[in-house]
């Protein structure tokens, strides 16, 4: 399953994506975050059939994504994305 | 040299007019439906302050939201520029050490980070969502029904950290109402509307970087609450606001103009 | 009172409605749904997944009563006691709120499940707009998730900024789709997607001279180009349903379809019911599996 975090509004559309079929719950991701995006739930509450893990970016920033990210993603020489990169299975990708 | 920068904003349009470096006229209006309007009064109202005629005046340069409504009101305007670079400019007219400036407008908060001269190097914008600009703080003032310019004094009497879950100013709206009737104080409320708002300036910022001096500039700027969170939440000791902050991308405007002098 | 006047345009009809074929009394399992939503609640009963009741109504101020009203709303024109319920499963915006609530699921979830039932298995994907978010959601013939995007951050597009507008131009809730029809040219849509900066412009047309009819028009656009880019960016695989509120608003539907370039699937069903189902049958599912209340 996809689960794209995030929201569009005027200014224009900041999603984080999971691949939740990738995603094994190893809370890298949660090491490598600043901001703390991401948490890993033990029950995928969008698909209660999972028995894994899964790592969500946490239900109180999904609305501020591109504000809790700015600081990632300055304006010029932008560097790879530390969550980006530091998840092992490439489950996590942005779309902005 | 008399030269004038003219800022047609979304909700008020600003008129400086400047001679050899020193502002010697300047008149604010509501823009209104009609641009042009807005800016021939905003004029007439700055050259009669400035006691000049409009023969008077060498150099015209126009920004903001309604530029281009500033060439259609004087069709010699020699230069339109756009917002960040006339933030810019303004910034460093009044502070030559300026090394970011915020500009939160009525619809849109916009910072840039400036070189000695007022160019800017790098900016950031918050646009098109009133979440990000003055148009936030004003409904939420219509929500908490309390006049605006008591919203800032009131959130100073707070010590309170109420996080808002809202980002959007709809929403927000409900969320205030939620949290009168939940018998919170309204000095509360009040301060969590503006750290929030400040939040996203903040966050505009990070993209840049902070580098100081730091500027801000709008009628935002008025608001004592909303600087004081700013200045906690960018953790810096002093920003510096020039008398008549909203004037401060006219003021860029007209020095643009007076450069273009020979 | 300025208050009550003000607040009549929101207005739409709560219905409650069951199915008087089905004799409740051999049911093996009833599982309940409820979604609470920001705007309104649902709650549907099943009898072994079969729909035999259901409830809509406003959600209010105050959600844990929300619930507890929904249900007996619901359950109102028929003989079944609270009692008999098997599981319940809360959904929703105001899921924590759901006292009675054995498991809470997303929405994400429970609409997919609702849609391929009340829709049918055909259906891949899905567009809930509700009260205060949007969800773009694609399933697979088993109403199981595949890929989803919700919005909940911006008012754009949603109930809630249908319902200002309505508010500014005075218009009801339930007449904004037939009135958006009342132009002699389509126009086109308000350039600001953020519904605050679009209040002004429209006051700005009004202005101009445009009538409350086309300022509707425009703005019903404006609604369905933000659907419309939160639905292209997850793609669009036939067969596509509608679920939520807004999909009774024939004023943006009716514009969102061509952009989209599909017919809607159809439904005998009320659209706003379609979390309620995938929960009542979620739960359904997990007292087949001996994960009910009365196995532990």
């Amino acid at each position: 399953m996809l689960a794209n975090y995030g929201y569009q509004d005027g200014s224009g559309e900041y999603f984080i994506t999971i691949d939740t079929e990738k995603c094994n719950g190893c809370g890298d991701c949660m090491e490598t975050c600043s901001a703390k995006v991401f948490v890993v739930a033990q029950e995928d509450p969008d698909d209660p059939m999972r028995e894994e893990p899964v790592a969500m970016v946490a239900p109180d920033k999904r609305k501020k994504v591109k504000y809790e990210c700015n600081p990632c993603k300055p304006s010029i020489n932008r560097p790879p994305l530390p969550c980006v990169q530091g998840c092992k299975t490439g489950a996590i990708s942005h779309s902005w | 040299m008399i030269s004038a920068g003219i800022d047609c904003g979304a909700k008020t349009t600003k008129v400086i007019v400047m001679e050899n470096g020193t502002i010697i006229g300047r008149a604010k209006g509501i823009t209104g439906f009609d641009q042009k309007k807005a800016i021939l009064e905003a004029w007439d109202l700055a050259l009669k302050g400035a006691k000049l005629s409009a023969e008077d005046v060498r150099q015209i340069c126009g920004t903001g939201s309604g530029k281009n409504a500033v060439k259609i009101a004087f069709p010699n305007t020699q230069e339109l520029v756009n917002d960040i670079k006339a933030m810019g400019k303004g910034a460093n007219f009044f502070f030559p050490r300026t090394g970011t400036v915020a500009d939160v407008g009525a619809e849109e908060g916009r910072a840039a980070k400036l070189d000695e001269k007022g160019n800017a190097v790098d900016f950031a914008v918050n646009e098109k969502c009133a979440a990000g600009a003055g148009a936030f703080i004003e409904a939420m003032a219509r929500a908490l029904e309390t006049p605006l310019e008591q919203m800032g004094p009131l959130a100073l009497e707070s010590d309170r950290e109420i996080p808002m879950n809202a980002q959007c100013a709809i929403f927000a709206e409900s969320e205030v109402v939620g949290l009168i009737h939940a018998k919170t104080e309204r000095r509360d409320i009040s301060k969590a509307i503006h750290d929030a708002m400040a939040a996203r300036v903040v966050s505009m910022i990070r993209r840049i970087g902070v580098k100081e001096d730091v500027v801000m500039l709008g009628g935002v700027a008025y608001n004592p609450g909303f600087v004081e969170t700013m200045k906690r939440q960018l953790a810096v000791t002093k920003i510096f606001i020039p008398e008549g902050p909203e004037f401060g991308m006219a003021v860029g405007a007209a020095v643009v103009a007076a450069a273009k002098e020979g | 009172m300025a208050e009550e006047k003000k607040s009549e345009f929101w207005r739409w009809t709560e219905t409650n409605w069951f199915d008087p074929r089905i004799d409740w009394k051999k049911a093996q399992y009833v599982t309940v749904g409820i979604d609470v939503g920001s705007v309104s609640t649902q709650a549907v009963i099943m009898t072994d997944g079969q729909i035999f009741a259901y409830g809509n109504m406003r959600t209010g101020s105050d959600s844990p009563n929300s619930a507890r009203k929904g249900l007996d709303f619901a359950l109102e024109k028929t003989d079944m006691p609270q009692s008999r319920i098997d599981y319940c499963i809360g959904t929703g915006y105001g899921r924590v709120n759901v006292p009675m609530a054995d498991r809470t699921l997303t929405e994400i979830a429970c609409h997919a499940r609702g849609a391929n039932i009340i829709y049918g298995p055909q259906i891949r994907t899905v567009l809930d707009v509700g009260g205060q978010d949007m969800k773009a959601i694609q399933c697979d013939d088993k109403g199981r998730v595949t890929n989803f995007l919700m919005n909940d951050k911006c008012a754009a597009g949603t109930g809630r900024g249908m319902e200002v507008f309505a508010d500014l131009l005075g218009v009801p809730i339930v007449e904004v789709g037939e009135r958006s029809y009342q132009v002699k040219q389509e126009p086109p849509a308000v350039s600001n997607t953020c519904v605050v900066y679009a209040k002004s412009e429209a006051t700005g047309l009004l202005r101009k001279g445009w009538s409350t009819e086309e300022v509707l028009a425009a703005y019903c656009r404006a609604m369905a180009e933000r659907m419309y880019s939160l639905v292209e960016r997850l793609g669009v695989t036939p067969e596509f349903a509608v679920t939520g509120g807004m999909a009774k608003n024939r004023g943006v539907i009716g514009r969102l379809m061509p952009m989209i370039g599909l017919e809607p699937a159809k439904t005998k069903w009320d659209t706003q019911i379609a979390g309620g189902v995938g929960a009542a049958l979620f739960g359904y599912a997990l007292c087949q599996k001996g994960k009910g209340r009365q196995k532990k």
